[in-house]
């Protein structure tokens, strides 16, 4: 594979894509990252990120492997602790106070492999308050699969596993949803339907963030690409093509 | 919201159902305990008084080792696919999964205890001289001491790469009082003596790490 240089070595407009940056944030931030750092040992995954997003966009987070893409989604996902810097969501610096309104989905499924669909998602709406497994259908549904399906979730197919832990992010209905490669494995056609569900939440006023690695799928979905390097952003654009050329 | 009894419940039930599914913990167990039972039956072949006499070790030993294969079986369900992970960015309360996994803990160990049991009085011709409702109360005082500190230990070495070494480490030395008090207890009241200060220690020990670990589980369960 060709090696990536990095865009702020091309002919990255960096003052254009500021001011591009400044027209996306001119409504309230939902969420507002300031310095964060996070250090594993001696090694820094972010290295201060600030940054602020708005809500009831689609953000496409993108950057080359160990770029921190997913360490800064589990950073916001409260999952783990920041070594340095501030993390604002909704208003509320500690994530305990809204978690209750973030939807997260990881690169393995959050499922039980020994339990269906349906089970798994029950259980997991009560952690929520939701009792009944009338959520858990309509959300099973929403992704495209059946809730009747009976089969354990170890013996779904990689792409119908993504789906179904989709769903389990939709669960509680919430307004900022955290996606880690949810496209992974995923066959074109059940991803274009995927970008579908991801653009008709968004357009609901959820503000979505997609970590991944096939950029193009979100090509005419996402509202913004942001660009990762090092644990740093770098650049952030509408324009997916104008950060393709830059590769 | 669902209160935190809800939410107890509700993994109490799921961790049942998938113990059912998979019978890894209780399989595991059974066999342990049955190899103890055998082995040991046979090489004593002790007659009654001596079977009341080292009894109480026996039982304990067989049950302490059974149970760290089933604390061990715990966590690693919440490890595969990092599930553990849905329930730490959910609102319920850290202590709520605490509970449900000793809860879970103890009835996995007390169904073991349950089938054993009539092995053991068989095997070595056990008849209590103490009244033997006695012995239920040291069964569940002592099962409890095990899978509390237990379901906490195994929770705290489940990040770390070698964590079926880890537990027994952690477990077994903070165990003593309990175990000393469950084997002197069980022994005494065979043998037709009370044992009213092993009890009382093993309350004591109980509602102890009982605290403790409902005090520090959030912290094990939210470390990096």
């Amino acid at each position: 594979m060709a090696t990536r240089s990095p865009p702020w070595n091309t002919e990255i407009d960096f003052g254009a894509l500021e001011l591009q940056s400044k027209r996306l944030t001119e409504t309230a931030p939902v969420i507002t990252v300031t310095n964060l750092i996070k250090q594993f040992g001696r090694f820094a995954a972010l290295r201060g990120v600030t940054a602020e997003f708005t809500g009831g966009k689609l953000y496409a987070i993108l950057g080359d492997n160990g770029a921190g893409k997913t360490t800064l989604l589990r950073t916001l996902a409260g999952l783990n602790h920041p070594s340095g810097g501030q993390i604002t969501i909704l208003g509320a610096s500690k994530f305990h106070d809204i978690c209750h309104q973030v939807g997260y989905m990881a690169h393995p499924s959050l499922l039980y492999d020994e339990m269906s669909g349906t089970e798994n998602l029950a259980y997991f709406a009560q952690l929520y308050g939701i009792t009944g497994q009338q959520r858990a259908a309509e959300v099973i549904r929403a992704v495209g699969l059946d809730p009747a399906l009976q089969r354990p979730v170890g013996q779904y197919s990689q792409g119908m596993r993504q789906r179904m832990s989709l769903a389990r992010a939709l669960l509680n209905d919430p307004k900022i949803l955290l996606l880690d490669e949810p496209f992974s494995n995923v066959d074109l056609h059940s991803a274009a339907d995927m970008v579908r569900l991801l653009a008709g939440l968004r357009d609901q006023g959820k503000t979505i963030f997609v970590v991944t690695h096939q950029a193009s799928l979100l090509d005419g979905a996402a509202d913004e690409f942001v660009w990762m390097e090092f644990g740093k952003i770098v650049a952030r654009t509408r324009d997916l093509k104008r950060l393709e050329s830059a590769q | 919201m669902s209160a935190p009894s809800g939410i107890t419940r509700a993994t109490l039930l799921k961790d049942l159902r998938l113990e059912w599914r998979s019978k890894d913990a209780i399989n595991s167990m059974l066999f342990f305990s049955l190899l103890v039972v055998v082995v040991f039956s046979f090489s004593f072949d002790p007659s009654a008084e001596e079977s009341r006499q080292i009894a109480g070790g026996l039982i304990w030993v067989a049950f302490l080792f059974a149970t760290v294969v089933a604390l061990n079986q715990t966590w690693a369900r919440e490890l595969r696919n990092q599930v553990l992970d849905a329930y730490r960015v959910s609102p319920a309360l850290p202590n709520s999964l605490f509970v449900a996994k000793a809860v879970g803990n103890f009835i996995f160990v007390s169904v073991l205890e349950a089938l054993m049991t009539p092995l053991f009085i068989a095997f070595y011709r056990l008849r209590s001289l103490g009244p033997p409702w006695q012995l239920l109360v040291v069964a569940v005082l002592g099962t409890w001491a095990l899978v509390v500190n237990g379901t906490f230990f195994a929770a705290m070495s489940i990040r770390t790469r070698s964590r079926e070494i880890m537990l027994p480490l952690l477990l077994f030395p903070i165990s003593i009082p309990a175990i000393l008090a469950m084997v002197q207890s069980t022994t005494s009241i065979l043998n037709g003596e009370g044992a009213p200060f092993w009890i009382v220690l093993l309350v004591t020990y109980d509602l102890v790490f009982t605290t403790s670990c409902l005090l520090l589980f959030e912290t094990v369960l939210n470390a990096e």
